[in-house]
């Protein structure tokens, strides 16, 4: 069983290699080393905050777009192309390919991550020309925005396991942005009177609350991160990331795969 | 013993915005295909046949009715590692090469790594990939990504194969080739389903056949049982062109061939025909029944039936 899910995720993750989705690494790495020039040059004092703050956004953003634009077609393409066909008459379980396809697309986002990390180490080093015990904290949110990775990948499955590529894509973009401003959502709900106030809280408790692993500015501002926030993120991501991949599962599993 | 069992398999697709409309793509049908045996599955485009074959994989769900293959549960796991299948159009990740796919295939058909890379080698060179084997799938032919498909579909040597429509795409040369696969693989005791609508392939190979016409099973039989029938028309052929211009006053059509002529005619007329023929002192040299070929029995299989779209209850 773990065997054929990493035998799948391995494919996965080879399918996202071969297919240049690390190339937006270059991207990255040119946009790491412009702003680490060009910021020591017109921000005198606060190189660091903007180096983390645009180090940290990038990742975030090129990310989500890899865990969207290839999440959705995880399953999607599989079944299009009909190479889903020779798998399943493998004695391979449907929950373990979507395990197994969950599993590839996390560990190109690690491994994505992992490499823009060190850019974005290289760059606080490269202005710092040493690192400082506040770049811990630094690990922390690039931990946190990996946890986001997770969720929307889990829940871009969930989407593509019943619905169109596209209507999978504006789902999850549409739950990334919902989910951004959770605690807005929940400010509102307080406000709010009768059925807004139930279906906001509904909303605010259903969607992912990515409001509360997004420690961006603070960590550029060289705040601490308490590991309470840490490990209760761990959880809820867990949680989340756990109950969507079984929602998937129990849609795939009785879909008619034509 | 029979390797596959179908019993009342059925599929009905439901559509419309409601789903209140539906269409039955396989009506209940039993079938009972034995061990070693080649079974071709025939029909038309839009028969039914992949149909038949996606439930048997699991790609799809029976709307009721069910299979047994190797005496199990078609649902069961177990069943996977005993099956090999062979999809129509057979598609595979063309960022991979042969032999990577195949390896691929290989770990998750539970084969152990010390034998993968020797059978992925042995199974390109039996398909005939062995210099090809390197390449990435894009740049495959589509006769030779049917190839690739064949060998993954033998690949972990399954007991029963499934192969739908596996001449499609081939030159005359490789649909020669596979078929000599087809037997080989019975030499070595395998079961195999294989479907298609090109008569003559299954003619040259097949134990027996069905045919399949608007997702209901016509016709099961050995090819000399289905062509049997003679319709009660008899050939009569005979040496000297003197009989023709009597048995043709019988208003029987007759083709001279040389010095000789045949002539097919309805069973009852053969008396007056050889009547005909002593009474003109011709040589008769042969009357023999009248075998209707596969495709006229095909033919005669494919009269409208029940109606394929069916309004909500």
């Amino acid at each position: 069983m773990i065997t054929r899910i990493s035998y799948i995720a391995s494919n996965t993750f080879r399918e996202a290699v071969r297919d240049r989705v690390l190339y937006n690494l270059i991207f990255f790495a040119l946009l790491m080393a412009a702003s680490s020039i060009l910021v020591g040059q017109i921000s005198i004092g606060i190189e660091r905050q903007i180096s983390i703050n645009l180090g940290l956004t990038a990742i975030s953003l090129f990310g989500l777009a890899i865990a969207i634009f290839i999440g959705i077609g995880l399953v999607s393409k599989e079944i299009e192309k009909r190479t889903l066909y020779t798998l399943l008459s493998r004695p391979v379980r449907r929950w373990e390919f979507i395990v197994g396809k969950f599993a590839g697309l996390s560990l190109t986002l690690l491994v994505n991550t992992a490499l823009m990390a060190v850019g974005v180490f290289a760059s606080l080093f490269y202005i710092a020309h040493r690192f400082t015990g506040a770049d811990v904290y630094v690990l922390v949110a690039i931990y946190f925005i990996v946890l986001q990775f997770l969720i929307v990948t889990a829940v871009t499955l969930l989407f593509s396991s019943f619905s169109t590529p596209i209507l999978s894509a504006v789902l999850a973009l549409a739950m990334f942005v919902i989910g951004t401003f959770a605690e807005d959502l929940r400010a509102f709900a307080a406000m709010a009177q009768g059925v807004e106030r139930y279906l906001a809280l509904a909303a605010a408790y259903v969607l992912p609350n990515f409001a509360s692993m997004n420690v961006i500015t603070p960590v550029a501002h060289g705040e601490a991160i308490a590991g309470r926030l840490v490990a209760l993120n761990t959880l809820y991501a867990l949680l989340y990331v756990g109950a969507a991949l079984a929602a998937a599962v129990v849609i795939f599993e009785h879909r008619d795969l034509k | 013993m029979a390797a596959i069992e179908i019993l009342g398999l059925q599929k009905t697709y439901s559509y419309g915005f409601w789903r209140k409309r539906h269409r039955v793509a396989l009506h209940p049908f039993q079938l009972s295909i034995e061990a070693g045996e080649i079974f071709g599955y025939l029909g038309p485009n839009g028969a039914g046949k992949t149909t038949t074959l996606r439930l048997l994989m699991g790609i799809i769900f029976p709307t009721s009715g069910g299979a047994r293959i190797l005496g199990r549960d078609m649902q069961d796991p177990r069943v996977k590692a005993q099956i090999g299948f062979l999809p129509e159009h057979p598609y595979f990740y063309d960022y991979l090469s042969a032999a990577e796919l195949l390896e691929y295939y290989a770990q998750l058909s539970g084969l152990p790594a010390r034998d993968r890379k020797r059978r992925v080698e042995a199974m390109l060179q039996r398909v005939g990939l062995a210099e090809g084997g390197h390449l990435q799938l894009r740049k495959f032919s589509k006769g030779m990504l049917q190839r690739v498909g064949i060998a993954q579909a033998i690949l972990h040597d399954p007991k029963v194969i499934f192969l739908d429509e596996p001449m499609s795409g081939l030159d005359p040369i490789g649909r020669r080739e596979v078929r000599d696969l087809i037997q080989s693989l019975k030499e070595e005791g395998k079961t195999i389903l294989f479907s298609t609508h090109i008569l003559a392939d299954a003619e040259d190979i097949c134990d027996r056949v069905g045919v399949l016409h608007m997702g209901e099973l016509r016709g099961v039989g050995s090819i000399s049982e289905l062509t049997a029938g003679t319709g009660g028309r008899v050939e009569v052929h005979w040496q000297g062109l003197s009989a023709m211009a009597a048995v043709a006053a019988l208003g029987i059509e007759c083709r001279p061939v040389g010095d000789t002529v045949r002539c097919v005619l309805p069973e009852k007329q053969l008396d007056a025909v050889l009547d005909s023929i002593r009474r003109s002192h011709a040589h008769l040299i042969s009357v023999s029944p009248v075998r209707i070929t596969l495709e006229d029995y095909f033919m005669q299989q494919l009269g409208p039936r029940p109606a394929v779209v069916e309004s909500a209850p």
